[in-house]
Order: structure tokens, then sequence, then C-alpha cells
């Protein structure tokens, strides 16, 4: 008895049920986004809306001072403190993502043109190390950099030198080499996406109309997966000019970058408005860097064809 | 002669493939290697085999506290960020609707905003509206950054969904709901499953978000994080860290296989049956 009042039930839940499936498809589709769009507004968005408003206004001890002022970004971008470590971060960055980008591409290059049926076997691999700790990571780069880690004490086992290296660890070239490794499978895959993409038959077409193999890889394959590689250099610079644990653990006093202060703002100094400043002066910053490469890189890519 | 030449630059490029790949691997290799070994600071030679580092592991309540308190926080985690990313990943690919892009966009922001940004912005809400620190408002911003990648899973495995499957049991009377949990669902389980491994391993390792929101609780980074002040601790830290990378490897590779399996189920021919 039971079971056929269940048995009804579905029947009587369709007729409301199709009724969606008449209205628009858009109206569908958009009800379907609403929440998670909601959750990235309300936790995204309107939190950096808070931050910006936070950078005009006044620390007071205690309170907050809500008169519009622009004092915090001048201390942002003249104390020499911060304008230095501004700096130190964008260069860094730069590097890194440049770096990491020249590294991964003929590795990309490589799975698309020669992975033959390997191909997802080698993206799983490459994407592998990226997936365990990030703070295991840098701790590892440590261990193998410091002066009596991995690295000095093996090659002096070796007896290639004599005396640990101290250059290695403590400064900015210990954060980039960490920073390069840590990203390398963010620019591997946009990529090979890109490389993908590429019609094989162009390149035939360059080499029977006389072209080399290394002018037909300037002049169609790269400038063709030119997306692929702002794509990767967008997603490795941006994120790192916010790193924040690879200065603290291997950067040392050479290598403190903006995120170690904008963390000390909302932390010990307790200076939320510098802080949020800090924020916002490094997010502009960064996508100006970020603009101007893209535009290099199209131009780059536009006379090269 | 133009074999050779075709062989030679696939030749260099393998070779360099190779190193690459050990450029990636080598660094990660060492933590299991000193964690094994008996000597308390990391560095050649080796100086003997143990497992002491790693029997002393069990003996840390902190840790235990701080193993149970990233377990809470990543279930919870994977599992609001695959629902989000179910609703988000089926609209995107099922609805063409205005702002399609725009919201996408959005919603996928947080992978390439610096974490502290994300961060110190969630911060500032949370102090201002007067809630404390937790471990929910850890899941919170977890979530946030999860979403991404649960998004990016799940768009692989509903994409190339052969929709006539879907007509076809809303034809033969089936009801929208009834539609997806018959035909839909069994399709995109892997990827559902996928897509939970996945963003519970991010929040298993995700640090920053959780240094910035957290009260008092520790989750495991966060444990890590306190213990790399004390060189002492390190080899402990190494043992932990092997721990966590072969519970990572385990199961992104659940993940990896699911994935595929999922992909290869929505776009063959054979549809459910293949």
């Amino acid at each position: 008895m039971t079971a056929a009042a269940e048995g009804s039930a579905p029947l009587a839940a369709s007729r409301p049920g199709r009724k969606p499936l008449l209205q628009s498809e858009s109206a569908q589709g958009l009800a379907l986004i609403t929440p998670t769009f909601l959750y990235a507004l309300v936790l995204l968005v309107l939190p950096i809306l808070v931050v910006i408003a936070h950078s005009f206004w006044t620390q007071h001890y205690l309170t907050i001072d809500r008169t519009f002022t622009l004092e915090n970004y001048r201390i942002a971008l003249t104390e020499p403190i911060y304008r230095d470590l501004l700096w130190r971060s964008l260069y860094i960055s730069l590097v890194t993502s440049v770096a990491t980008v020249v590294l991964a591409y003929p590795n990309a290059y490589y799975i698309s043109f020669h992975g033959g049926h390997r191909k997802g076997l080698w993206l799983f691999l490459i994407t592998i190390p990226f997936w365990t700790s990030y703070l295991l990571r840098v701790m590892s780069w440590k261990v193998i950099l410091g002066y009596n880690g991995v690295l000095n004490s093996g090659l002096m086992g070796l007896g290639i030198i004599d005396e640990p290296i101290t250059a290695l660890l403590y400064n900015s070239n210990s954060v980039i080499i960490t920073l390069v490794h840590a990203w390398a499978a963010f620019a591997i895959l946009p990529i090979f996406v890109s490389l993908e993409k590429v019609d094989r038959t162009l390149i035939e077409a360059a080499k029977d109309l006389g072209d080399g193999p290394l002018r037909s890889f300037l002049r169609v394959t790269l400038p063709l997966s030119a997306p692929g590689v702002i794509s990767a250099l967008l997603i490795v610079m941006i994120p790192t000019v916010g790193d924040y644990v690879t200065p603290k653990l291997v950067g040392g006093k050479d290598g403190v970058m903006i995120a170690n202060a904008i963390q000390a703002q909302f932390g010990k100094a307790s200076n939320w408005p510098l802080g949020a400043a800090l924020s916002v002066t490094t997010m502009i910053v960064v996508t100006a860097m970020a603009g101007a490469a893209v535009l290099i890189i199209r131009r780059a890519a536009r006379l090269a064809r | 002669m133009s074999g050779l030449k075709r062989l030679v630059p696939g030749g260099w490029l393998s070779v360099y493939a190779v190193l690459y790949v050990a450029f990636l691997y080598v660094p990660v290799l060492f933590l299991p290697v000193f964690s094994v070994n008996t000597a308390a600071t990391p560095k050649f030679p080796l100086s003997g085999f143990t497992w002491k580092w790693y029997e002393g592991l069990p003996h840390t309540p902190e840790l235990l506290n701080a193993a149970w308190n990233s377990l809470v926080v990543g279930l919870s985690a994977s599992v609001l960020s695959t629902v989000f990313g179910i609703l988000a990943a089926r609209a995107i690919t099922r609805y063409r609707f205005p702002g399609r892009r725009p919201i996408n966009g959005l919603i996928m922001a947080p992978l390439v905003l610096p974490e502290i940004i994300v961060a110190i912005s969630m911060l500032l809400v949370i102090l201002q509206l007067g809630l404390s620190l937790s471990l929910f408002t850890v899941v919170l911003g977890h979530v946030l950054v999860c979403i991404p990648y649960s998004m990016t899973v799940l768009t692989s495995g509903f994409e190339g969904f052969d929709r006539s499957l879907e007509e076809a049991s809303a034809d033969l009377g089936e009801s929208a709901f009834g539609t997806f949990r018959r035909v839909t669902l069994p399709m995109v389980t892997p990827a559902i499953i996928s897509s939970l491994l996945v963003s519970f391993t991010i929040s298993l390792d995700e640090f920053i978000i959780a240094f910035f929101l957290t009260g008092t609780e520790a989750t495991l980074p966060i444990y890590i994080w306190g213990q790399l002040r004390f060189a002492a601790k390190l080899p402990g830290v190494l043992a932990l860290g092997t721990l966590l990378l072969v519970a990572s490897f385990v199961l992104l590779s659940i993940a990896e296989v699911l994935r595929r399996r999922a992909a290869r189920r929505t776009q063959s021919e054979g549809g459910l049956y293949a």
C-alpha cells in the first residue's frame, strides 16, 4: 500500500519537474551557477573590496579612522623598506616566471611532438611532485642548499669543493630556484595545451616551402604557441609575487619579499590599512608588469610570422 | 640524412625531458631518503637506516590533533567545493547564458591570485564581522581555493557528455531530478570522486590560508611550520612529510585513473555501456 503511494509520487512530481525544461536555457544555466558565483562574490570580491577600502583608512591603535587618506600609499611607494621589498618581489617573480617558462617549453614541446601515446603518462609524472606539500618542497630545498646541506656535503664528499658554498642559501637566488621548481607544472600544462592545438600541416607546409626545422619552429610553432606561453607566464608571475613561505624559509634577510611585510602588518605590527595598501599596490604593479609582458609576447609573435 | 636530422632534435629533447623530470623529482625524493637516515641533520654521506623518526610520530599528541583537524577540514572543504563545483561545471558545460565567461573567470580567479591576498582579505572581513577564527573559517577559505580545481576536473568529466541520453530520459517521462539521478549521475560519478580527492589533497597541503584564518587549532601544515623552527625536530618532520607525500600520491593516482575513466565514459560512442 505504501509502495503504491510511493510509486505515484514521482509521477506527480514529474509535472512540476518538467516546467524548468520549458524555461529558457539561460535562466537554467544562471540558476545552476548562482550558488558558486555567490560564494566567490561573497568570499572573494567583497573581501577584496574591503581590503581596498581599508587601504584608504588609518590605524589608530586599536581603532580604525575611516577618513579618506592616501598616506598608506605614500608609505608603500616611497618608504625605502617597502619600495625595495616591492622591487625585489617584482624582480623575483619576473625572473622566476621567465625562467620557468623557458625551462618548461622544451619539455612541453617534447611531450606534444614526441610523446606519442605516452603523453598522458608524461603529464601525470610531471604533475605528481607538484601535488606534494608546498611547504615540504620548499623545506627540501632548504635541506639541499643549506650550509651543511645535501649539495654542500655531497660536493665536499666528492672532493669538488673544500668548504661549503655559502652563496647557495638565504638570498634571492635560492628563492628563485625554489620557485622555478615549485611552479614547473603550472607552466608546462598551458604550453602543452597550446602546442597540441598547433596545426601540424602548417609545419609541413613551412618545410615544403623550404624552411628548415629551426626556421619553421621560430616562424610557425613558436608564434602559434604564444597563447600558452602567455598563460604560463601569468599563472606563474602573479602568484609568486606574493609568495610568503619561500622567502621566509630559504630567503634569509636578503630574500625577504613583500608578502612577509604584508603578513607583519596583519600580525605583529598590526597596521591593517598599511598592510592593505601594500597588498593593493602589489596587485596593481604585478598586473601592470603582467600586462606589459603579454603585449611584448603578442608583438613578438606577430613580428616572427 | 633527413632521418638523422629528425632523430637528433628528438634525441636531445628526450635527454632534456628526462633531466627536467629528475630536477622535479630529486628535491622531493630527499624527504623519504633522509627520513630513514639515523643522523639528525640531513647531509651526505648517509649514516645508517632507521625507522625511529617514524616511531616517534604516534607519540606526539599535537601531531595527532593536527592530523585530526586536517582530516575534518579536508573532508568538509572537499565535499563543499565539489558540490559548488558540480553546480558550476554543469552550468558551464550544459547551458549557454549571458555572463558565462566572466562568471567562470571569477570562479577560477583564486587559481591565479596570490594566496596571501585571498587570505588577508578574508581575514579582514571575518574580523570586521566579529566572527572568531576557527577551523570553520579555514574551511571557508579552502573551499574558495579548491573550487577552481574541482571545476577543472569536473568540466573535463562533464564535457562531451552525450546530451541525447538525458533528452531520451526526459522524453520517456523521467523528471529533471530523476534524469539527473539515474542518467547523469552514474556517468559523472568518477569525475565527482576525482574532484573530492583532488580538493582533499589541496586542503591537506594548504598552508597560507590556514595560517591566517585559523584560531588556536593547527592543521598539519601549520604543525609542520611550527616544527621547522627547531632543527632537532627536522627528521620527524621529514618522516611526517614522507607519509603526507605517499598519501597525496595514492589519492591523486586514484583521482587520475577515475578522471580518465570518466572522460572515456562520457566521450566514447557507447555511452553508458562502454
